[in-house]
C-alpha cells in the first residue's frame, strides 16, 4: 500500500535528528565490521556463484536493517500513528547513505594513511574488496547506490502488508540458510541417498547457483501462501488445550515424537552433523550441570570447568595404558564410579571453603579455583602424576560389549552423551520440585531470611555444588574417551565462560531454555573449541557469543525458552498490570467498605 | 523453667549499646509485648535471639538450652521463628511455597528421595502440603484458592504480612517472634489481626513475642509488655502498670520543661 503522495512538504518533514543518530550508528556498525576483519576473511567464502561472498553479505545486511529500524515507530495502545509514507522511504534511503558515507571514509583513509599497526585490517585488501578491484569513485558510487536502496527497502517493510512481509523474511532467511549450510545440506542429502540435490543446488565450486537462487527464492517467498499460518494455528491449538488430561497428552505425544526423532536421525546424518551433535551433547551435558548451580541455587559458579576437568583426568588416569604414575587400565564403568566420588570430593573441596561467601564475592573466589585446578594439572609439581602439558594419551574407547564408543565414531558418542543428558534432565527435573530444589530457591530469592526460615544454607549449597560437579565430570569422562587425551589446555576458563552463557542465553533454571541454548550456540557457533555448523566464523566466535549476550540482555534478559517464574520475576510491573486488571484488589476493598 | 531466659544480655555496635544489661524471661504459653521509641533496640533485641546478630555478652536460653553461637537455621530448628518488620518474603516463590519452604528444618527427604520418588518422598511432600495448606487457612479466604499460586509480589501489603506469619508458623516453633505486625495495615484489618494473635496462642499453642508501636493492639493482645529505652529496660508489667509509669511517659514524650530547669 504504497501512497504516492508526493507532497513536497510532506515528503521533507523527516526527523532529522533520528535519521542522523541511527545513520551513524549504521555507518559506524559498518565500519567495525570492516575492521574487524569479517569482509576480508569472509570472501572466499562464496554463497551465491560470482554474486555475492559471506564477507561482502556482512556489510549489506546492516543498511537493510538500519533502514527498517530508522523508519520503525513505537505503537501505542489507543494512539494512532501517521500512515508511513514517501518520507519514511527517503528516511530509510538517507540511513543507508550515510552508513555507506562510513565505507567511503575507510576506502579513503586507507588510501591516505597508514594505520595498519594498531588495525591489522586496515590494508589493501580490504581497500580492493571495498572498491571492487576498481577505483574509488567507482568503489564509492557502488556503496551509496547500494547503501540507499537497501536502506529503502528496510524502510519499506513497514508499509507493504503483512503477508508480502512474510513473503519478503521468508525467501531472504531460506536463502541465507540454504547458502550458509551448503556443507550441512550438503551431508544430509548424502545421509539420505539425495545427492542430485545438492548438485542442483549448489555450484561446484561452491555457492548457490543464480538459477537455484531465484528459483528457490520464489519457492520460499511462495511458502507463506501455502501453509497460510497453518502451523501457528496448530501451535495456537496446541498451547490452548488446557484440559490436564489433553496436556498430558499432549506432552506425552511430543516427548515421544521427540524421543524419535533424536534416536533415528543420527542414522540419516553424516559424520560432520553427528559431530557437532556429539558436542552439543557434551556442552548441553555441563549446561545442565551449571543450570543446577546458577540457575537453581543462584550460585555464580565461575571455575565451573574445574568439575569437567577432573571428570577427564580421572577417567584418564584409570582407564589409559599411558598413565605416567597409576594406570590400573580398568573399564569405563569403574572409573566412572571413581569419577563420581572423585567429583563428589572435588565438589566438597572446592565448595567448603567458598560456599559462605554470597554474589560477587563467590564468582571471583570460583573464577579463581577454576583456575588454580587448571593451573596443577599444568605444574612440574603433578607432573610426574598427571603428565603435566603433554597431558595423558591413549585413552581407549568405551567398550560396551557389542558396541564401541570412540570418538572416530561420532554416532556412538552422541548416543552415550544422550544418555548421560536425560539423566541430568532426569536429575535436574526431579530436585526442581522436591524438598532440596525449594530450598535453593529461598536462597536464590534472599539467603539470611532463608536461613532465619530454618533452612541449612551452607548445607543446601553444597549439594548443589556437588550435584553440578558430578554432572559436570561425567561431560568430563565422555569427552576424555571421545577424544582419546587430556591437556590442561582443554579446561581453559573459556569452557566455563561459554557455558554460562549457554545457560543465560538458553534460560537460566530452564530446562528447555538450556537445550535449546546449547544448540543453537555450541551446535551452530561452536564450543571453545568445537567447530560448529558455522564453521566459518571460527575465529569470530567470541565476538558474536559477547554481542549475542549484550543483545540477549537488553531485549530479553530471561533468555530464549524462560520458565514462567523467571519471566514474571524479571516483569514484575506487567505481571501486577494484569494482576491488577484481573481484578486483583477490588474485593478486598470492597470487603473494607461494607465494614466502614 | 521458664521457657526463654535472657540474662545480662549486652549489644554493642562499635560504641554503641544497642542492648545493655536485659533481664527478661519469657513463660510458655504467654503473650508479651516489646515496646519502645524508635532506635530502643526492639529489632536488634529480635536479631540476636534469632542468631542473625551475635550479641556482645550475655546468655539466651531458650527450653534450657543455650542459643548463642548456633546459626539461625539451628535456632529455628529449636523452635524459635520471627517475622520482619520490613516483609521479607521469598518474592518471587509462590504463596505456597513461601510456607513449603518453611517445612525445612521439619523435614528430611534429600537428593535420593527426589531421584527415586520413594514412597516416604511422596509422603512427605504430601504432608507438607496439606500442612501449608492448613496453615494459610488459617487466614481465612485471604491466602488460598487462586493465590496460592500467585507469587508473593503480587500480594496487598496485609496479605504479605499474613504470609509473613504463615511461613513462621510453618516452621512448627513453640516462640513466635512477632516483629510490628500490623504495621501499614487498615483500622479494620489491625483488628482482625489482632483477634488472629490471640488464637494463635490458643488454638495453635504458640507462646508469642511482638514489637508493635500500636498501643490499642499492645493493650489487647498482651500479658505482659517490656519497655526498652536506648537498649535498657526501663518498665515492665501488664499495660495498665506500665502506661502510667512515668518513666515510660518520658521516655515517649520527653521529660517536661520545667523539671529540666
Amino acid at each position: 500500500m504504497m501512497t504516492s503522495t508526493l507532497d513536497s512538504r510532506k515528503l521533507f518533514n523527516l526527523n532529522w535528528k533520528r535519521i542522523l543518530f541511527w545513520g551513524g550508528i549504521c555507518a559506524l556498525s559498518q565500519v567495525f565490521i570492516c575492521l574487524v576483519g569479517l569482509p576480508s576473511e569472509l570472501n572466499r567464502r562464496i554463497l551465491i556463484e560470482s554474486t555475492l561472498s559471506l564477507g561482502y553479505l556482512f556489510i549489506l545486511w546492516i543498511p537493510l536493517v538500519f533502514g527498517y529500524i530508522v523508519s520503525k515507530m513505537v505503537e501505542l495502545e489507543g494512539i494512532e500513528n501517521p500512515k508511513p509514507g514517501a518520507s519514511d522511504l527517503l528516511a530509510g534511503a538517507l540511513t543507508g547513505l550515510l552508513g555507506s558515507l562510513g565505507l567511503v571514509l575507510v576506502m579513503l583513509g586507507i588510501e591516505n594513511i597508514d594505520m595498519r599497526d594498531p588495525l591489522i585490517n586496515w590494508n589493501p585488501k580490504l581497500f580492493r574488496l571495498l572498491t571492487f578491484e576498481n577505483s574509488i569513485t567507482f568503489g564509492s558510487l557502488v556503496w551509496i547506490s547500494v547503501g540507499v536502496v537497501l536502506g529503502t527497502v528496510g524502510s519499506s517493510l513497514h508499509q507493504i502488508s503483512g503477508q508480502m512481509r512474510k513473503m519478503f523474511s521468508y525467501s531472504i532467511f531460506g536463502l541465507f540458510t540454504f547458502a550458509v549450510l551448503e556443507d550441512v545440506i550438503d551431508d544430509l542429502s548424502e545421509g539420505f541417498r539425495l545427492e542430485w540435490l545438492s548438485d542442483l543446488i549448489y555450484a561446484k565450486k561452491g555457492g548457490m547457483t543464480v538459477t537455484s537462487t531465484i528459483v528457490l527464492a520464489v519457492l520460499l517467498a511462495l511458502l507463506p501462501l501455502i501453509t497460510r499460518g497453518k502451523l501457528k494455528a496448530t501451535v495456537t491449538r496446541y498451547r490452548s488445550d488446557v484440559t490436564p488430561g489433553a496436556q498430558r497428552r499432549n506432552s506425552v505425544m511430543l516427548f515421544s515424537i521427540i524421543a524419535v526423532l533424536v534416536i533415528v536421525l543420527p542414522w540419516f546424518l553424516g559424520g560432520i552433523i553427528n559431530e557437532l551433535l556429539a558436542n552439543v551433547g557434551l556442552f548441553l551435558l555441563l549446561a545442565l550441570g551449571l543450570n543446577i548451580v546458577v540457575g537453581l541455587a543462584g550460585l555464580l559458579d565461575l571455575g565451573y570447568v574445574a568439575f569437567f576437568a577432573v571428570g577427564g583426568y580421572t577417567t584418564a588416569v584409570f582407564t589409559s595404558p599411558n598413565s605416567p604414575w597409576f594406570s590400573p587400565e580398568t573399564h569405563f564403568g569403574i572409573s566412572l564410579l571413581v569419577v563420581v566420588v572423585m567429583a563428589i570430593l572435588a565438589g566438597l573441596l572446592i565448595g567448603a571453603p567458598v560456599i559462605r561467601m554470597r554474589g560477587d564475592y563467590l564468582a571471583i573466589v570460583t573464577l579463581g579455583f577454576g583456575e588454580i585446578i587448571r593451573l596443577l594439572f599444568l605444574s612440574d609439581w603433578l607432573k610426574p602424576y598427571l603428565g603435566g602439558s603433554q597431558g595423558i594419551t591413549n585413552i581407549p574407547p568405551i567398550d560396551l560389549g557389542p558396541w564401541e564408543v570412540r570418538g572416530a565414531d561420532p554416532r556412538s558418542v552422541f548416543y552415550m552423551v544422550l544418555a548421560f543428558c536425560v539423566l541430568a534432565i532426569y536429575v535436574s527435573w526431579r530436585l526442581q520440585g522436591s524438598r532440596l530444589g525449594r530450598a535453593w530457591m529461598a536462597i536464590r530469592e534472599d539467603e539470611s531470611v532463608a536461613e532465619v526460615m530454618g533452612i541449612n544454607t551452607v548445607n543446601s549449597k553444597l549439594m548443589a555444588f556437588v550435584v553440578g560437579a558430578v554432572l559436570a565430570s561425567f561431560s568430563g569422562a565422555v569427552l576424555a574417551a571421545k577424544v582419546g587425551s587430556v591437556f590442561p589446555k582443554s579446561f581453559e576458563i573459556l569452557v566455563s565462560i561459554i557455558i554460562l552463557v549457554v545457560v543465560i542465553v538458553g534460560g537460566m533454571g530452564s530446562i528447555t531454555g538450556v537445550m535449546v541454548g546449547s544448540l543453537v550456540l555450541i551446535g551452530i557457533l561452536g564450543g571453545p573449541r568445537q567447530p560448529g555448523l558455522l564453521q566459518e566464523f571460527q575465529n569470530y566466535k567470541l565476538l558474536i557469543y559477547g554481542a549475542l549476550l549484550v543483545f540477549m540482555m537488553l531485549k530479553r534478559p530471561e533468555g530464549l525458552v524462560p520458565t514462567a517464574r523467571r519471566t514474571r520475576e524479571l516483569h514484575q510491573e506487567e505481571y501486577l498490570q494484569d494482576a491488577w486488571l484481573g481484578d486483583e484488589e477490588t474485593e478486598e476493598s470492597k470487603e473494607v467498605e461494607e465494614k466502614l | 523453667m521458664s521457657l526463654l531466659e535472657i540474662h545480662n544480655l549486652q549489644v554493642t555496635f562499635g560504641g554503641l549499646d544497642a542492648l545493655s544489661d536485659l533481664d527478661f524471661s519469657i513463660e510458655e504459653g504467654e503473650i508479651v509485648s516489646v515496646i519502645g521509641p524508635n532506635g530502643a533496640g526492639k529489632t536488634t533485641f529480635f536479631n540476636t535471639i534469632s542468631g542473625m546478630i551475635p550479641p556482645t555478652s550475655g546468655e539466651i536460653i531458650f527450653n534450657g538450652e543455650s542459643v548463642l553461637g548456633l546459626d539461625p537455621n539451628q535456632i529455628t530448628e529449636m523452635g524459635i521463628a520471627r517475622t520482619f518488620q520490613n516483609v521479607r518474603l521469598f518474592p518471587n516463590m509462590t504463596v505456597l511455597e513461601n510456607v513449603m519452604v518453611s517445612q525445612h528444618c521439619r523435614t528430611s527427604q534429600l537428593i535420593i528421595g527426589a531421584l527415586f520418588q520413594t514412597k516416604a518422598f511422596k509422603q512427605e511432600e504430601k504432608e507438607i502440603r496439606e500442612r501449608s495448606e492448613e496453615i494459610l487457612g488459617f487466614f481465612g479466604t485471604r491466602l488460598v484458592g487462586y493465590r496460592l499460586d500467585q507469587p508473593a509480589f503480587a500480594l496487598s501489603y496485609a496479605n504479605r504480612r499474613r504470609l509473613e506469619i504463615a511461613r513462621a508458623m510453618a516452621t512448627q516453633p513453640r516462640l513466635l517472634l512477632l516483629d510490628e505486625p500490623v504495621a501499614g495495615m487498615n483500622p479494620i484489618e489491625t483488628a482482625e489481626l489482632t483477634g488472629l494473635i490471640s488464637r494463635l496462642r490458643d488454638e495453635w499453642g504458640f507462646t508469642i513475642v511482638i514489637i508493635e508501636h500500636d498501643m490499642k493492639v499492645v493493650r489487647d493482645v498482651s500479658d505482659r509488655v517490656v519497655v526498652l529505652d536506648h537498649g535498657v529496660p526501663i518498665a515492665q508489667g501488664n499495660y495498665d502498670e506500665v502506661s502510667t509509669n512515668p518513666d515510660v511517659i518520658e521516655a515517649y514524650l520527653g521529660r517536661p520543661v520545667e523539671a529540666k530547669s
